[in-house]
């Protein structure tokens, strides 16, 4: 059955918001955060038009709006939030206790720097600081991304094989205001793609009282991390490839753990996340008409990471340069090129890394800048190592 | 130790989430060794108040299917002596005794 | 009126098993909480003495529906599961009647989760918080809160040679409720059983958030025998160091009126967290503690003679 679009132009919050119209949760928790307050705005406006049936809990902070977005999803209802940035930094805490609890909670998630300074532009540290926490992260390149990762994130935290939480990220401001065009589907197929929520468990199930958040003592914390691990190491990753065929099957765009781009015969590439993907792929076609082999590698799915089909594809290229929009503050690079070198470890013959740190607190990156990246690949092919392991892109020395 | 681990379920048999899915479990647990102190009660000299029911912090004062105070639960009293305490001066039915004069029995 | 042959056909609804200190008065202000509502039931609470000892994998006490999440949001964990019972009962996939309670101690009520409290009393929610009131961090062992009242010895104000204890006075948190200008909010004991469970069936009969402060003597932090719990909270209600009373839509009524209002430093003397306080130097730390509640039980009078 053919699927009726709209091609329309909305900014990345207003996908967002539209998004999650469509998808009509039982239970959002909002609380302003720039530059994603607009995605509860417009969304609090549905809810004051009854144009969905949410229930939205106007909170006094992140740490509340994911407590009780917590609170809702343990009693049995498709429970959604939003936040960015401080906003996320302030939910740390709960992030850790939904996934630990196994919440199927949704929540879009704009990429903005951390304080201090204060600075309320991209970058991806925010997102990074939560990457261990037990949530899925599904990155998204522009608005059509992030309103299909929306809807699929809904299918795969749901997933009776995954059960956790996830946060589909997308660029602030970059993204977030930025007015594209998007293909936009019914609510109908949409609801049909999602179907009908089925609670893990239900705190209103009164007629079997449940504990939920109970304290382990050595003797069973081990075992109930442990199964915390599971998804993470062996399903997340399958239902996401077969979430994203399916997807494709039904409104015509399939979805993989990452997209590449000119990666097949490539002989330097890029790995990047988000909205710098775009930037990439018109250098890369210059390199190309100039008779480079250049490629790039965007990451999709982010956690749980897909190492080994990551190597898979890389292992033909020469040299890799890893561009992270957030600086890891460990004396090696950004958390990006870590997981990258990691991938790559184990193949017979690895491609050279390197690392750039670039575009922190929404400093702009320009085709110049990636160009630059490329050719010092090309130099550390010719030369067999890079000069610098770690550089810093487009920062005033 | 291990064999005291091996015991217990793995992982793959656990509840999701950490999850206790029935009420009510921990009357399996046994707190009744906690105590140094025996409360006996005196069925003539209760008068079925149940304000030792009240205000027992361990749930540990029974009652019979009729509804009446019935005695105490050793598994579970702790030999706070709340109940000893709190029962009526007049009636004084719940008196404590350390546990050392029962020489282990239950 | 609740009477304890009614209340005790309920059986145990605290389960027993749980691992609270022998003499803990928590498990009694549960019972009466629980016992108080022949509505279901779904509770949560703060990270505290309560929920440790209650909820030991694979053991619980709870025969409600219960959650935990963390130590400051048990207010907005329970407003979040308050938020999706309304949203499944207006779209008619829920049909029964139901009522939401969270516990919070003191640290989890007056300091960390003050900022959710406040929030969820603010939204509406139809919830019920109750605070167990033990005036300090228990279940850390001892560490002063803005519940501890002045001069009272803990780990993190402890009396030495040159301080005797905490410098400061007790927040008043019930106050700070009633100024959120909910339906309802109440200062109960676990002592005065029959006026705790008739303020809880209040609170749950309000629509709206309600707030209720009770008073747990805590024997480990209080340094007491285990046995004179309720004794303690008798006298502390006597004294006037906790009224009973309760502010309906705003108007305050005084629930037990002490027959004598027995001097402080009665109170003070059945717990070593003030034993330092009748030393000769320190008279003047108890005639504060007598004098601050002495006017702020004048002012309560006065405030429910008005009625206001």
């Amino acid at each position: 059955m053919a699927i009726t679009k709209d091609r329309i132009a909305l900014t990345g919050n207003e996908a967002i918001a539209l998004a999650m119209k469509q998808i009509n949760p039982d239970v959002c928790a909002a609380y302003p955060i720039t530059p994603a307050t607009e995605i509860m705005q417009i969304f609090a406006s549905y809810v004051a038009d009854g144009a969905v049936d949410t229930e939205l809990v106007a909170v006094e902070s992140e740490h509340s709006a994911m407590s009780a977005t917590i609170g809702a999803c343990a009693a049995g209802a498709r429970s959604m939030t939003a936040t960015s940035s401080q906003g996320l930094a302030l939910m740390w805490e709960m992030l850790y206790i939904a996934a630990g609890l196994r919440l199927p909670i949704v929540m879009p998630m704009v990429n903005r720097a951390l304080s201090a300074p204060i600075n309320i532009h991209c970058d991806h540290s925010d997102s990074m600081g939560a990457r261990d926490s037990g949530w899925i992260q599904i990155n998204s390149e522009n608005s059509q991304e992030a309103y299909d990762n929306l809807i699929q994130a809904m299918r795969i935290s749901e997933h009776p094989d995954v059960l956790l939480p996830s946060m589909v990220t997308f660029d602030g401001f970059i993204i977030s205001h930025c007015m594209e065009p998007v293909e936009t589907y019914s609510n109908e197929a949409i609801q049909e793609f999602i179907g009908a929520y089925k609670a893990p468990y239900a705190l209103l199930d009164i007629d079997n009282p449940i504990t939920v958040g109970a304290i382990d003592f050595h003797d069973f914390y081990f075992e109930h991390r442990r199964a915390l691990a599971e998804p993470m190491l062996n399903t997340v990753i399958p239902v996401v490839e077969e979430i994203g065929r399916e997807f494709g099957k039904k409104f015509g765009r399939t979805y993989e753990l990452f997209e590449t781009y000119k990666l097949d015969d490539a002989e330097v590439a890029i790995v990047v996340l988000g909205s710098t993907a775009g930037t990439a792929k018109v250098v890369i076609d210059e390199l190309r008409a100039k008779g480079v082999k250049a490629g790039m590698l965007k990451i999709r799915l982010y956690r749980p990471f897909p190492y080994a089909q990551v190597a898979e594809v890389l292992k033909n290229v020469k040299a890799v340069a890893v561009l992270d929009r957030s600086d890891g503050l460990a004396g090696f690079g950004g958390p990006v090129f870590g997981e990258i070198r990691s991938a790559l470890y184990d193949l017979p013959k690895r491609p050279i890394t390197t690392n750039y740190v670039y575009g922190l607190g929404g400093r702009d990156v320009t085709l110049a800048h990636i160009a630059s990246v490329y050719n010092d690949l090309l130099a550390i092919v010719s030369e067999g190592a890079p000069q610098n392991l770690v550089n810093y892109l487009g920062v005033r020395e | 130790m291990a064999t005291v681990a091996n015991k217990l379920p793995g992982w793959k048999d656990l509840p999701i989430g950490g999850l206790i899915e029935k009420p009510g479990t921990s009357e399996a647990y046994k707190t009744g060794d906690w105590r140094s102190d025996r409360p006996i009660w005196d069925a003539e000299k209760c008068i079925d108040c149940k304000i030792c029911w009240m205000y027992c912090p361990d749930s540990s004062i029974k009652l019979s299917a009729e509804g009446k105070v019935d005695g105490i639960d050793y598994m579970h009293c702790k030999g706070c002596g709340i109940c000893a305490e709190e029962c009526p001066k007049k009636v004084n039915a719940i008196t404590m005794h350390p546990e050392s004069e029962f020489h282990g029995e239950k | 009126m609740a009477n304890l042959k009614e209340l005790s056909k309920k059986g145990n609804v605290v389960a027993p098993g749980h691992r609270a200190c022998a003499g803990c008065t928590f498990p009694i202000i549960l019972k009466q909480v629980l016992a108080a509502s022949d509505t279901p039931l779904v509770c949560g609470s703060a990270t505290g003495c309560m929920e440790v000892t209650t909820t030991i994998f694979p053991f619980t006490a709870w025969k409600t529906p219960f959650i935990h999440s963390a130590f400051e949001n048990a207010a907005a964990t329970i407003s979040g599961v308050e938020a999706a019972y309304k949203s499944l009962k207006r779209q008619g996939k829920y049909d029964k009647e139901v009522k939401f309670i969270a516990f919070g101690g003191d640290g989890g009520t007056y300091d960390i989760g003050l900022q959710s409290l406040s929030g969820a009393m603010e939204r509406g929610h139809n919830m019920l918080y109750v605070c167990y009131n033990n005036e300090a961090y228990m279940n850390t062992g001892i560490q002063r809160s803005s519940a501890t009242p002045l001069g009272a010895d803990t780990t993190t104000s402890p009396a030495g040679k040159v301080k005797p204890g905490k410098g400061q006075s007790r927040k008043d948190l019930t106050e700070i409720m009633v100024a959120h200008n909910i339906p309802y909010v109440a200062q109960g004991s676990p002592s005065h059983w029959n006026d705790m469970v008739t303020k809880v069936q209040k609170a749950l009969a309000v629509d709206g958030p309600a707030f209720i402060n009770v008073l747990m003597p805590c024997r480990l932090g209080w340094a007491f025998q285990p046995q004179y719990g309720m004794q303690i909270a008798r006298e502390a209600v006597s004294s006037c160091y906790w009224p009973l009373y309760e502010v309906v839509d705003g108007e305050y009524k005084i629930t037990v009126m002490p027959k004598e209002k027995t001097p402080i430093a009665e109170f003070l003397k059945k717990e070593t967290k003030f034993r330092h306080l009748f030393k000769p130097e320190n008279a003047e730390i108890i005639e504060r503690i007598q004098a601050e509640i002495d006017a702020r039980w004048n002012k309560l009078l006065k405030r429910a003679e008005l009625g206001c």
